[in-house]
């Protein structure tokens, strides 16, 4: 199997399991990245575990989980196509509104294209599509070198401006 | 205007590359033609009918002669020696090569523009006042605002994909020239009771299949807050604007769903979280974005230009064109100067490369090396001396850009239609220019008065239909090209949407249709009264019984 996942700007073995769907055993394997829904449900004995990460559908309210975001180890957001916007969004609330500072990933119809901006909306892990090369798609990181408007990754261009300025 | 330092310049060159890498993954058959569709459309580029269609943004529509030299060249060696000027103050060439796109887009680097966000489902560009900074009725020169949301709204990394288009015009005049009520937001520059400077906010206007006019969801927003709170509302929108049918994916489905109220809640409790963080805008920088936009070096004149005024007086043909499409300049002496693209027999809104070259000469000896682009196509000197007008109108003559047209029934707002378009139903050229051929009579057009013509081929309405008095929608009936026809649409200030007269008519059948609701309003109007004002106070009955009277055949 080619390894599928990107994190912090390498293509890297991934230790999670996504459990898309719910089958008899899913819930029994070591290191699994669970639906929302199932989260909720046997919350506290998916947290005693620790090994365990929660899942987005992009219909989902990022601070369902927010009471989560200081020990949850991963959160994944899920685009079931890449022109579905809403998870760009929900990137910046857990970073910015919920304090998420786990490994936050982006799941789903995730390729080359869309990195540099889901970068700059939290996201710092990326599984890439099945059928795409993760390795060709790391050059998507670096499309561009800076922006103007404020992410989680930089304050506005006009305040660096500034700043640089008054030095 | 705005001149790009070696940040904004290296984003768009930037911009460039990654373009040129995406177009040679697709043309390498490494990205698909569904992936590839999102990512060239947020370049400009559809694949059209025939061709590749291309749209370059003109950021609230400011062009500088050096620009209009580099689409007129452009224009000739990559397309066919003409371009198409749009109703979003944009400009698109009909025929690239789709392997050509990427080094188009570097020769617009080159001169500090791009193609970036003029399709897709994302901001687009933002659209301004055409006579930003030249007209008596402002609050404020809004360009520096302009430029603003344009750097906060371009390559913005959480709203690229959103439900659909979404659009922002821009105003600090008394008297809105942008139709700003018809935009997903439109912003207004206001003075508050204590001198602030800061933006009525209004959400949820726009065209296409269901027109609607927008609503007011703050009467004041401190102008520090500006991109704080745009960022609530695209947020808002980008959350739960629906995806699930893109007719009803505009923001102005979701604000009508929630109603007004309720989307101007859920926005103001984003912007609560927003509200004075990194985004919050200081005074420094619109100070900064401001001097970018210094008056340019006007003459002194205590008054109206004595030589001006007697050329009006002697020649009629001069005073016809400066009647309509001249306006006041706020300074002494200066005057606004409107290049009508809607000579009969043309395309409205299309200019040729060699008029392109011509008309930047002109610019740059009458009016300071800078012009506009209006969206209702036309082109503006901003700032050219009385003491000039004669001589710059033979010129304009000469180019065939002098029509005195403006405001009257033969300057029409057309999209491209069917000659080009592939989402069209219609053509809608060829009926403008049917028009413009009935009503080539100049003391005609004149008695007839104040009145805006719009034809869209199909219901997304590039042509803006629904805000013309008279408007002309192309509608497909079982395989032909059919014309409905609305009345009572207005832009501006007393923006309304138009009434659909009855069943629709064949192309060859709209000039009769025309002048017949010519002939009710010329039977029925007041001394002074609009054809609009007279829709307005007799109704559309009048009308219908004139032209349904017998079959226009």
């Amino acid at each position: 199997m080619p390894r599928q996942l990107i994190k912090d700007g390498s293509v890297v073995d991934d230790r999670w399991t996504l459990v898309r769907e719910l089958g008899a055993d899913a819930l029994s394997q070591a290191a699994i990245i669970v639906p929302l829904p199932v989260w909720r449900a046997n919350r506290d004995a998916l947290r005693a575990r620790g090994d365990v990460g929660v899942w987005l559908a992009p219909s989902d309210d990022p601070a369902d989980i927010a009471p989560d975001a200081a020990t949850l180890p991963v959160i994944a957001v899920d685009f079931p196509q890449f022109t579905d916007g809403r998870g760009y969004s929900i990137g910046r609330l857990l970073r910015e509104r919920h304090g998420f500072a786990g490994e936050l990933r982006a799941i789903g119809d995730v390729q080359h294209d869309q990195l540099y901006y889901l970068a700059q909306c939290g996201f710092n892990a990326f599984s890439i599509r099945s059928d795409r090369n993760a390795e060709d798609a790391l050059a998507g990181l670096t499309a561009f070198s800076d922006g103007y408007q404020s992410t989680t990754l930089r304050t506005p261009w006009f305040r660096r401006r500034a700043a640089a300025a008054a030095r | 205007m705005y001149r790009y330092d070696s940040f904004d310049q290296r984003l768009v060159d930037e911009r460039v590359a990654q373009f040129r890498d995406q177009t040679q993954r697709y043309l390498a058959g490494q990205l698909t033609e569904d992936d590839f569709r999102p990512l060239r459309l947020q370049n400009g580029l559809y694949i059209q009918k025939y061709a590749p269609m291309l749209r370059i943004s003109i950021p609230y529509g400011l062009l500088s002669t050096r620009q209009l030299r580099r689409l007129a060249h452009i224009g000739r060696r990559y397309d066919r020696g003409y371009g198409h000027f749009t109703t979003r103050q944009n400009l698109q060439f009909n025929w690239p090569k789709l392997e050509d796109v990427p080094d188009i887009l570097a020769e617009l680097a080159s001169v500090q523009m791009h193609a970036i966000q003029t399709s897709g489902n994302c901001i687009r560009n933002i659209t301004s006042d055409h006579f930003a900074g030249a007209a008596g009725d402002e609050v404020v020169d809004p360009r520096p605002y302009s430029e603003l949301v344009r750097q906060w709204a371009a390559l913005n990394p959480e709203f690229a994909y959103l439900p659909r288009k979404f659009k922002i015009a821009i105003t600090a005049a008394t008297t809105d020239r942008t139709a700003l009520l018809v935009h997903d937001i439109g912003l207004q520059i206001v003075r508050n009771d204590q001198d602030e400077i800061g933006f009525r906010v209004i959400v949820g206007g726009g065209l296409g299949r269901t027109p609607m006019i927008g609503h007011v969801i703050r009467e004041f927003l401190p102008r520090a807050e500006i991109l704080n709170y745009l960022e609530a509302i695209l947020r808002v929108y980008n959350r739960y604007g629906r995806r699930d049918n893109k007719f009803k994916a505009r923001v102005k489905i979701l604000v009508k769903d929630r109603s007004p109220a309720v989307f101007a809640r859920e926005v103001e409790d984003e912007w609560s979280h927003l509200r004075g963080g990194p985004s919050t805008v200081p005074d420094e920088e619109i100070e900064r974005l401001a001097a970018h936009f210094p008056a340019p070096a006007y003459e002194t004149f205590a008054g109206d230009d004595p030589g001006y005024r007697s050329e009006l007086a002697d020649n009629r043909p001069f005073s016809n064109w400066a009647q309509r499409n001249v306006h006041p300049h706020k300074m002494a002496g200066y005057a606004i100067v409107t290049l009508s693209l809607k000579q009969t027999g043309v395309p409205p809104g299309d200019v040729t490369s060699d008029q392109m070259d011509a008309i930047a000469d002109l610019a740059d000896r009458y009016s300071f090396a800078e012009l506009r682009v209006s969206h209702e196509q036309n082109l503006i000197f901003a700032d050219v001396r009385q003491a000039d007008l004669f001589t710059l109108w033979t010129e304009l003559k000469a180019l065939g850009v002098a029509t005195p047209n403006l405001g009257l029934l033969t300057n029409i707002v057309c999209c491209p239609g069917g000659d080009f378009c592939s989402l069209a139903n219609a053509k809608s050229i060829p009926i403008a220019q049917a028009i413009q051929r009935r009503f080539d009579d100049l003391d005609y057009l004149h008695d007839i008065g104040e009145l805006d013509l719009n034809i869209s081929g199909c219901m997304n309405a590039c042509g803006h239909h629904h805000i013309g008095h008279i408007g002309i929608l192309g509608v497909d009936k079982n395989g032909s090209e059919w014309y409905q026809v609305s009345i009572g649409g207005a832009q501006g200030d007393e923006a309304a949407l138009g009434k659909v007269i009855g069943p629709s008519f064949a192309a060859h059948q709209m000039p009769d249709v025309i002048s017949r609701l010519i002939d009710a309003y010329i039977d029925h109007r007041h001394d002074d009264e609009r054809f609009v004002d007279t829709v307005r106070r007799i109704g559309l009955e009048p009308f219908k019984e004139r032209v349904y009277a017998t079959a226009a055949h």
